[in-house]
């Protein structure tokens, strides 16, 4: 089993993204099927930026298993209030500046549950949200 | 072709010119170069023929093979192909003409300029745009060190590579079907193709796409801008306008950054440099790039100006052939007035078999194994120092770690370790040397005068 693990700065959308090229790079290099790559790489992308648009900090953790792949993302933030409102296409509660950027478009955690198999929230208001998701690697 | 095929290599290493310092190791974009034994090593399924290790190396020790020109002889025609950022070597006071005549002293009875049927070229980009919506951007084709590192590094883009020749495979088949329509036998005509990198030399001798190159020898660029030179004359008796009948200025700044792209209507994104190259595909290949319909992707600085057998500063090449192509006409005016009939012959001769991806998986097929050596270089690289000194024969210490789980290196390779050892009295300094002596060659640890900043600057 493979741990890897990355550090988050909210607010610092220059390196938004770091974190999902990197483990990119090492799924690659493991010959995984590269549509499920994707799959993996856009779901935690989605988390790094969620990350970084709304919350102080966060950490992820990702542990790459013969079957699967697990990505645990904690931050310390606001939470989500509202996780089904969260879970629709389009609801948004990033700033105008960060839509400025190009971000929340309210992808994010849709986008999340549709490249995963499994998706968990674990949140709390002013304190922050952790998301655990999974991705089963299939073999021929 | 199959994708297990040998990639032929133009680059070698002169090891008695070679000091052994590191400069290629640590410049190779696919981590290819490691120090074996006293020797340079390049890994043959990772090189990917950019050439930029020749142009780092401060003794010249890599060079690039090339036919002799001699086998010019075996043919009754001799036709030599150029590059036209060949014409921007010769200094400005040489017309265009005398750099041609001065060509065909050397023995050949043709000249061309490779960009010539270019027409045919955007025909089949337009095309392929055309047809390809689902599958977008269309990478080019032109850049072979591009085309290998996108077999070697990203597989997943392989499909998107245009199936098209090289401009001067291209012009070949529409030279060769001209000296047909005359009744010449195609075993009277050999075609040499002088090459601007290393990259071109590899795409010649082993295609990728096609079966076998239609060009029978490829000459070093610089080995003939010095031949040249040396009978090149300030006359003008002989006529060289039928050689440059078909030229363009689409095709005079074809090798040029942008010059598959300018003229082109579509979204398209032009990057030159390979290690930008790489960073352009990576983001691409995050989803971070979208939109384009077209992407020129070229491994030299300033693409074919900047290649590593050319000598004249890339700046000046590149303001040479925009000057000259001023003065031709650009191809769809002439394909107005001429029409495009006369290349539409070339165009299935233009199409290459399908392209394959090669991946190149550091730790083997096995995505089980794989992962187990990579969890065990992780662990190793908790080791090493991290300073990417390359003392170790291996460009940074992720590399060394790789090497160690594939049974390649060790961790005594590691100079760090070794004064650590020492220091905690696990090794000898004798056998601590001995192993450095090993890596290094003997006689790498006495004084040499012989290098750059030292007293013989002289090689």
């Amino acid at each position: 089993m493979v741990k890897l693990r990355y550090e988050i700065e909210g607010g610092n959308f220059d390196l938004a993204g770091g974190a999902s090229s990197q483990v990119k790079k090492v799924l690659k290099q493991l010959n995984i099927d590269p549509v499920l790559i994707k799959k993996i790489v856009v779901a935690m992308y989605e988390g790094e930026v969620n990350i970084v648009a709304h919350a102080y900090k966060g950490q992820i953790e990702v542990q790459i298993f013969p079957d699967r792949v697990e990505m645990k993302l904690t931050d310390e933030g606001p939470g989500i209030p509202d996780v089904e409102a969260a879970m629709k296409e389009g609801f948004s509660t990033a700033s105008q500046r960060v839509r400025e950027m190009g971000f929340g478009a309210g992808m994010g955690l849709p986008n999340m549950k549709k490249n995963t198999d499994e998706l968990r929230i674990e949140t709390e208001v002013g304190k922050g949200t952790t998301l655990i998701m999974t991705k089963y690697l299939a073999y021929e | 072709m199959s994708s297990n095929e040998k990639f032929h290599h133009a680059l070698v290493v002169d090891d008695n010119k070679c000091i052994r310092c590191t400069h290629c190791i640590k410049t190779c974009p696919t981590e290819a170069i490691r120090m074996v034994n006293g020797k340079v090593e390049i890994r043959e399924e990772r090189c990917v023929d950019c050439g930029q290790c020749m142009r780092v190396c401060p003794h010249k020790a890599i060079s690039i093979e090339q036919d002799d020109l001699v086998q010019i002889e075996n043919y009754r025609f001799k036709v030599l192909l150029i590059p036209s950022v060949f014409i921007g070597q010769f200094p400005y006071a040489y017309t265009e003409d005398q750099i041609y005549r001065s060509l065909l002293k050397l023995g050949f009875t043709h000249v061309y300029e490779v960009e010539q049927p270019i027409e045919v070229l955007k025909t089949l980009i337009r095309r392929e745009i055309r047809e390809n919506k689902s599958n977008l951007p269309v990478i080019s084709s032109f850049c072979p060190a591009v085309v290998r590192l996108i077999r070697i590094k990203y597989p997943a883009f392989t499909e998107q590579i245009m199936r098209v020749k090289a401009p001067h495979d291209l012009v070949a088949h529409y030279i060769l079907e001209n000296f047909k329509k005359q009744g010449v036998s195609p075993d009277d005509v050999g075609f040499f193709y002088v090459t601007p990198c290393a990259a071109k030399i590899t795409a010649v001798k082993s295609p990728i796409g096609e079966e076998v190159s239609i060009i029978n020898g490829v000459i070093n660029s610089n080995h003939l801008y010095n031949k040249a030179m040396s009978v090149i004359e300030k006359v003008d008796e002989l006529d060289v306008e039928p050689f440059k009948k078909e030229l363009t200025k689409e095709g005079i700044q074809w090798s040029l950054t942008h010059g598959e792209t300018w003229w082109q209507r579509a979204k398209t994104i032009s990057v030159d440099g390979i290690h930008n190259a790489i960073r352009f595909l990576e983001r691409m290949e995050n989803g971070q790039v979208s939109g384009f319909d077209f992407l020129e992707l070229r491994a030299c600085d300033r693409s074919c100006a900047g290649g590593v057998l050319l000598s004249q500063n890339r700046f000046l090449v590149v303001e040479r052939l925009k000057m000259r192509a001023r003065l031709y006409p650009a191809s769809s005016v002439k394909m107005e007035a001429e029409g495009y009939g006369r290349f539409s012959g070339l165009e299935p001769l233009a199409v290459t078999d399908e392209i394959k991806p090669r991946p190149l998986m550091l730790y083997g097929s096995d995505t089980f194994k794989a992962l187990e050596k990579m969890e065990r270089a992780r662990n190793i690289m908790c080791h090493l120092p991290g300073i990417d000194c390359a003392a170790c024969g291996a460009p940074t210490c992720r590399a060394l770690a790789e090497d160690m789980v594939n049974g390649l290196a060790k961790m005594s390779d590691c100079i760090f370790i070794q004064q650590q050892w020492q220091n905690q009295g696990k090794v000898s300094p004798q056998k601590a040397f001995q192993k450095m002596e090993k890596k290094w060659g003997e006689n790498r640890f006495d004084p040499d005068c012989t290098k750059k900043g030292a007293k013989d600057e002289s090689f």
